[in-house]
């Protein structure tokens, strides 16, 4: 009482102590994870776990609202002035640059680095280059001659700092796309090559201070920061913010009941979940999300290259068994299709159960094993690939025995989580199915529809094929793309059309979807103000650390 | 007077199994060894008679009966929040279920024995290879010196150079990605027969290298140089004068070598580079009890104490072999 009567009389009399931070500001956030999660290229990087650390460190034109809720998924303006509206019928969106912005390495923003980040999307390979970003004029020949790449339809004004994007067709997500990190702008000078473990300087909030991979990384302020736009790119309470690798999940819960650790990226494992929704209540935060734990088959090569050995294996798969795995029905819901339930276009829809209708209710064996018999495949030899990470690797065995019951000669491999994502999309892995999930990039069913099973998507001997399953209809191509085109006008109609493609594509049987997570998130009892983002999940930036209490 | 009775003399052999029956420890080691096998071999009948289950099948969906009420295998946790799934405890009665179940609903008594069944398996038999490889290295490198001998050293402390368990973890991650395929040589990736043949190779150097020796010291000894002296072929005295003697050491090491291959098999099958699944062995065991030590901890400790017991049983055994054949001999792994 005698300290806030003091402090009281400071401010009255104008005599504020000069360092005082405000109320929330400061600290350390310390967050822990299994592994790191491959390149720290912001443009190469496909993965949550650097998505999360991405949106703090760099910024694109546009970016989704740094806020917790609803507002979490909407586009603001970030190095652009404003959003834009598209002219000349879609096809022409054009940004003018803010002023004033810099690097964490000093330099300034200007127009050549918006040009020259967006060519180096396509040098790098970036994974959706092909899916979303050849639809600016050039795009197309800059996939195909990377190192040549001018990317005309790209004009940039330095006189007015403006930039104008050309589209060959309109795009109802282009500006969602632009939001996202593999858009960062980077400095001019940063090579035309995945950076690996090389953190590039960025204009967000913090700077990574170090980084190596079999241990860590520190993020401190970026020096050179100032708020231009709390939603775009907020302060940030914590001063620093940690990120240590190398910690199972079990060791993580553990760390955080001791206070050793706020936030852990991993999901609880299931034997933990009874221990903290009973004695932490208030430090667990679960969020619907949408995110989707599927099994892709691969459907190039054998067994899965014979759709009745796929049908087997979706009739056969018990979804509530996967479900059970997963912590039980508060945290995940049984599905057959690919869009979760809380996506836009989302329409319930499973053949492969008995009763066939809009659930799935028990996995029907009878038919399994008639398809089974008539693929033809008994006795082949099949590997399992999947994350060591709970539930996946629980997952993987569950996965192994269904196959072995089918009459597979079925093996699991659990591999580390930090090359999991890649090694099974390189098609060089000859990946026969593995067991790995999808959460969105933003609210849009292409995000999920067109992004893991366009043609476009599947690159050959690559580690950014996230067409894992290696589908590819033209005709489903086409109406994904006509789909895309209806929504520019015609959202609800688009949606239903989308529902429609879902069922198409599940019908192919070329992945197994099992469920769609909730995200649980535990966090220390000194973590506050917690805001989940439906974009980035859990966003570090946003959280309050209470100071210790003094003796 | 008193006539002195006159015993008929003893063999070497018949000497060293009385004095190994008189050692009392050495005969509970024996007991508690023979109970471990004849539990473990009974794995297929209590998987059908007792359990009713098959412990290689998940039953994440399934019931049991218990105290006169069905119970899911996997139930949901009671918590205010509603979160988790609990595996079946144990009931601690002969009986489905006795030791609980693990995270994929298998019972985890049945695994128990199949378990032990493939642990006990793998590093019997990976001896019988170290034994085999070190005693024929041993006694060529030994007996035949020279260039030989110079040869087989340099290949064995080659071998000997590296951590044992660093050798065996990096071929192990090597070859259960594709298996071993090796001309005629075929070994999948899932069978038995990998890790045996790892585990059997890295301890090679461990019983070679003192097996030389004691071949060494033979081959200056009165009777082998006698029968040099005689004309004997070399093979004629390996066979007749130097395997009989060193056969007792190699006897020794057999349970010391078997304790270390069941530990090297758990900790291999521990870190999923040993037994693959659905295949169980104590260490897959205790891997599968990882997640599930806060709940469910009986599934890591019942395979862990297994081992302890089988590990002492084979140590004990180990020393009173050594003082049964040999009571001046020191030998130490």
């Amino acid at each position: 009482m005698i300290k806030r009567l003091l402090v009281l009389a400071l401010l009255l009399t104008g005599i504020a102590p000069a360092q005082a931070a405000p109320a929330g500001y400061g600290g350390t956030l310390r967050m822990v994870t299994v592994s790191a999660s491959g390149t720290f290229d912001p443009q190469v990087n496909y993965t949550l776990r650097y998505a999360q650390l991405f949106q703090m460190l760099y910024d694109g034109l546009v970016t989704f609202a740094k806020t917790g809720g609803p507002q979490s998924v909407t586009i603001v303006p970030d190095l652009a002035t404003a959003v834009p509206v598209p002219t000349d019928h879609g096809l022409t969106y054009q940004f003018t640059l803010r002023t004033g912005i810099k690097f964490s390495n000093g330099e300034i923003v200007t127009t050549d680095a918006v040009v020259h980040s967006f060519r180096r999307l396509f040098k790098v390979n970036s994974p959706n280059a092909g899916t979303w970003y050849d639809v600016i004029v050039g795009g197309r020949r800059c996939l195909a001659h990377p190192h040549s790449c001018k990317l005309q339809g790209l004009v940039a004004d330095p006189a007015t700092n403006s930039i104008t994007f050309h589209l060959r067709h309109p795009d109802a997500e282009f500006l969602d796309q632009l939001a996202l990190a593999f858009a960062a702008i980077l400095p001019v000078n940063t090579p035309d090559h995945n950076m690996g473990t090389t953190p590039i300087p960025g204009t967000g909030a913090y700077e990574v201070k170090s980084y190596d991979p079999s241990t860590g990384l520190v993020m401190v302020r970026n020096p050179y920061f100032h708020q231009w736009s709390a939603l775009a790119q907020p302060k940030g309470f914590p001063n620093v913010i940690t990120y240590r690798f190398g910690l199972s999940a079990e060791s993580q819960v553990t760390a955080i009941e001791n206070g050793q650790y706020d936030w852990m990226f991993e999901d609880v494992p299931a034997d933990r979940l009874n221990e903290i929704a009973t004695k932490y209540t208030k430090q667990v935060h679960i969020t619907p999300t949408n995110w989707t734990v599927y099994v892709p088959m691969n459907v190039n090569i054998p067994p899965f290259n014979n759709k009745d050995a796929r049908l087997a294996v979706e009739y056969a798969m018990n979804r509530e068994s996967a479900v059970k795995l997963a912590g039980g029905n508060r945290l995940a819901i049984p599905t057959c299709v690919t869009l979760p339930p809380k996506m836009p276009g989302y329409s319930p829809y499973c053949p492969f159960t008995k009763n066939p209708g809009k659930i799935w209710t028990a996995p029907d064996w009878r038919l399994a094993r008639h398809y089974m018999k008539k693929s033809g495949m008994i006795g082949q030899k099949v590997t399992v690939i999947t994350s060591l990470q709970a539930p996946y690797r629980q997952i993987g065995v569950y996965t192994q025995d269904v196959l072995n019951r089918l009459g597979f000669k079925a093996s699991v491999k659990a591999i580390s989580p930090n090359i999991d994502f890649t090694y099974i999309q390189n098609t060089d892995n000859h990946v026969q199915i593995s067991i790995t999930d999808w959460a969105q990039d933003y609210p849009a069913p292409s995000d999920f529809l067109n992004v893991l099973y366009s043609c476009n998507s599947f690159h050959r001997g690559s580690d950014s094929s996230i067409n894992i399953s290696g589908f590819c209809d033209p005709a489903i191509d086409a109406e994904m793309a006509n789909a895309e085109l209806i929504s520019l006008k015609h959202p609800n109609q688009a949606n239903l059309l989308w529902g429609h493609i879902d069922h198409q594509i599940t019908r192919r049987a070329a992945a197994v979807n099992l469920f769609s997570f909730e995200r649980l998130d535990f966090v220390s009892a000194r973590l506050r103000n917690f805001q989940f983002s439906g974009e980035y999940f859990f966003l570090p930036q946003l959280a309050q650390i209470k100071p210790k209490v003094q003796p | 007077m008193t006539e002195l009775k006159q015993r008929p003399a003893q063999g070497y052999w018949a000497l060293a199994l009385r004095k190994l029956v008189r050692n009392r420890s050495a005969m509970i080691s024996v007991l508690v060894l023979v109970l471990i096998v004849l539990c473990c071999l009974s794995a297929p009948w209590y998987a059908r008679h007792v359990s009713h289950t098959d412990p290689f099948q998940s039953n994440l969906s399934g019931t049991v009966l218990r105290h006169g009420q069905t119970v899911e295998v996997l139930g949901p946790a009671d918590n205010p929040l509603k979160l988790g799934i609990e595996p079946i405890g144990p009931s601690w009665q002969f009986g489905p279920y006795m030791l609980g179940a693990d995270q994929q609903g298998r019972d985890v008594a049945a695994r128990l024995l199949y378990g032990g069944q493939n642990s006990l398996l793998i590093s019997s038999i990976a001896a019988i290879v170290t034994l085999v490889l070190a005693g024929l290295t041993g006694i060529i490198a030994g007996f035949f010196g020279g260039f030989i001998d110079a040869a087989i050293t340099w290949a064995l402390d080659a071998l000997w150079a590296f951590p044992v368990f660093l050798l065996a973890i990096s071929l192990s991650v090597v070859l259960i990605a594709h298996g071993l395929d090796i001309g005629p040589l075929r070994l999948d990736a899932s069978s038995l027969a990998l890790p045996i043949t790892i585990i059997g190779i890295i301890y090679v150097p461990y019983v070679a290298r003192p097996i030389r020796a004691t071949v060494l010291m033979l081959r200056q000894s009165e009777f082998v140089l006698a029968a040099i002296g005689i004309g004997a072929s070399p093979w004629r005295i390996v066979w007749r004068d130097i395997v009989p003697n060193v056969i007792s050491t190699i006897i020794v090491f057999a349970p010391l070598i078997i304790a270390l291959n069941l530990l090297t098999e758990a900790a291999l099958s521990f870190l999923s580079i040993g037994v693959q699944a659905p295949a169980a062995s104590w260490g897959t065991i205790i891997h599968d009890g990882e997640s599930l030590i806060y709940t469910r901890p009986i599934v890591a400790i019942a395979p862990g104490l297994l081992i302890v017991i089988t590990v002492i049983a084979l140590n004990i055994l180990g020393d009173g072999l050594r003082d049964a054949l040999d009571p001046r001999a020191k030998l130490r792994l």
